[in-house]
């Protein structure tokens, strides 16, 4: 933990000393009017930090019942390089890099008795965009590339998408993205062959050779933006996902009506179809409301319904202060029982409450502060979040965010 | 289904409504528009926000973020 916080400070000294330095060639340059020509240059900067707990008492791995407490420091670092080639098109490149620091009580119970004092770990997952722009022609195309790597996950995911301006200020969009992971076959203890676990002087769950099973997953993301009026603005938003492979985990257990447990056991293949709109609108000059919905349906029976809105007031031009509010509604997944309630004959089975019918209320407020001049050399924009999220499933939550922005 | 075929019907009908009453808005009308808290997308502060509910929600999408990948979340 004190590793990454130092890291997290070390990169903010790094990204002061990185902007330190302008020449005023490069502040010359950035006219691009004249389609001159410009190399990649460092931009914008963005460190976004995140704090989470939650607290429950429906732990997947015990069958739906023990102790959900879980914490998690995320940290990520953004650099967008902006260029332009000959013929005015704007180039955008975003690199980014996170890693996620978290402790789940649950995790020592993949050991039956609760042996495993290894409840911590630790994700890392560099991400790298591109954007090419013709302001000119009204189109943008962009690719890219994703990665993820925890002890028990391994994602790899490549995007590539395309945006067209259409009519009087609309703008249609598609993204299409696949994601290729692996899903380490971590069982709980008992279902491992005799000898197959010994717990190390650290707390480790040692073992010979996990193995792991394929997930894929395939999005195509369309949006149609349009411009209502000069103070309303929307985006419809429909996705299409097919998943194939090892959809469920392998250390959540399921307790059947005889007492006996297993292994959840999910369908390898799921549809989902989301579809959003989003509405913003600018009420008198220092009020801004932002609505949003969200339907959503799949083929394992999951039906939900999302609405959200957030009303940011600008208490100076430059100052603004954000509640918000969010609804959550869902139906439980076909496969879906509370602990000790499947029976052997299911042909599917899961404890697992995310998969269950419930509802959850998400508030809070944000602060932004964004002066023109700046707010400490270097830094532009600092935003700050807090929300509160409740389950019905008695899951509580509590999140913390900060963005810095430097430019 | 019923509730399916209302819920595309709702949909259809705010974006027919949405696309019937736009107006002709030129780049010098957009001051409100272009504010920064007007975005269409979601704010970079927002995105472990997005991250957590995906993990404790069975849905997620449409919302320009992720749709799968990258957690074996306990």
């Amino acid at each position: 933990m004190k590793k990454i916080c130092l890291t997290v400070v070390g990169l903010y000294c790094l990204l002061l000393h990185a902007f330190s330095q302008v020449s005023r060639k490069d502040s010359v340059a950035k006219d691009s009017s004249g389609y001159h020509s410009r190399k990649l240059k460092l931009e914008e900067v963005n460190l976004v930090s995140s704090y989470y707990t939650q607290n429950g008492d429906h732990s997947a791995i015990r069958g739906g019942i023990g102790s959900e407490h879980v914490t998690d420091l995320a940290n990520g670092l953004e650099l967008k390089f902006i260029g332009y080639d000959a013929l005015g098109r704007k180039n955008t490149l975003a690199a980014g890099l996170g890693i996620d620091q978290h402790t789940a009580a649950s995790q020592a119970w993949i050991s039956k008795t609760g042996a495993s004092r290894r409840t911590d770990g630790t994700r890392i997952y560099p991400s790298l965009d591109w954007t090419r722009e013709n302001e000119k022609k009204g189109s943008s195309i962009s690719a890219g590339l994703y990665y993820s790597n925890e002890f028990n996950y391994h994602s790899i995911g490549v995007n590539a998408g395309i945006t067209k301006k259409v009519g009087s200020n609309g703008e249609l969009g598609l993204k299409l993205s696949t994601y290729q992971d692996r899903v380490t076959m971590i069982l709980p203890s008992e279902f491992e062959p005799a000898g197959a676990y010994s717990i190390g002087n650290n707390g480790d769950l040692k073992h010979p050779n996990y193995g792991s099973s394929p997930r894929q997953t395939y999005t195509a993301a369309f949006s149609y933006s349009q411009i209502i009026n000069t103070r309303l603005q929307a985006s419809f938003l429909v996705d299409l996902v097919e998943q194939h492979g090892y959809l469920g985990l392998p250390f959540h257990r399921v307790y059947f009506t005889d007492g006996t447990d297993s292994i959840e056991k999910l369908p390898s293949q799921r549809f989902k179809v989301p579809i959003g709109l989003r509405l913003n609108y600018f009420l008198g000059d220092n009020i801004i409301l932002r609505g949003y919905y969200r339907f959503y349906i799949d083929n394992w029976g999951v039906r939900s319904h999302t609405a959200s809105l957030e009303v940011p007031v600008k208490i100076t031009p430059f100052f603004s202060i954000s509640p918000f509010y969010r609804y959550y509604v869902q139906t439980a997944a076909n496969y879906f029982a509370p602990y000790g309630q499947h029976l052997q004959t299911d042909g599917y089975y899961t404890s697992n409450y995310a998969l269950a019918s419930f509802s959850s209320s998400y508030f809070g407020a944000g602060i932004r502060l964004a002066p023109p001049k700046g707010i400490i050399s270097k830094l532009r924009t600092l935003e700050l979040r807090y929300g509160h999220y409740t389950q019905t499933t008695d899951l509580v939550s509590d999140v913390i965010s900060l963005n810095l922005g430097f430019k | 289904m019923q509730k399916n075929q209302l819920a595309i019907g709702f949909f259809s009908l705010i974006l027919l409504a949405g696309i019937a009453s736009c107006t002709p808005v030129k780049e010098y009308q957009k001051n409100r528009l272009n504010d920064s808290e007007m975005s269409l997308s979601n704010r970079k502060v927002e995105k472990n926000e997005l991250n957590f509910q995906s993990y404790r929600e069975a849905s997620s999408g449409a919302n320009g973020g992720k749709t799968g990948g990258g957690c074996g979340c306990n």
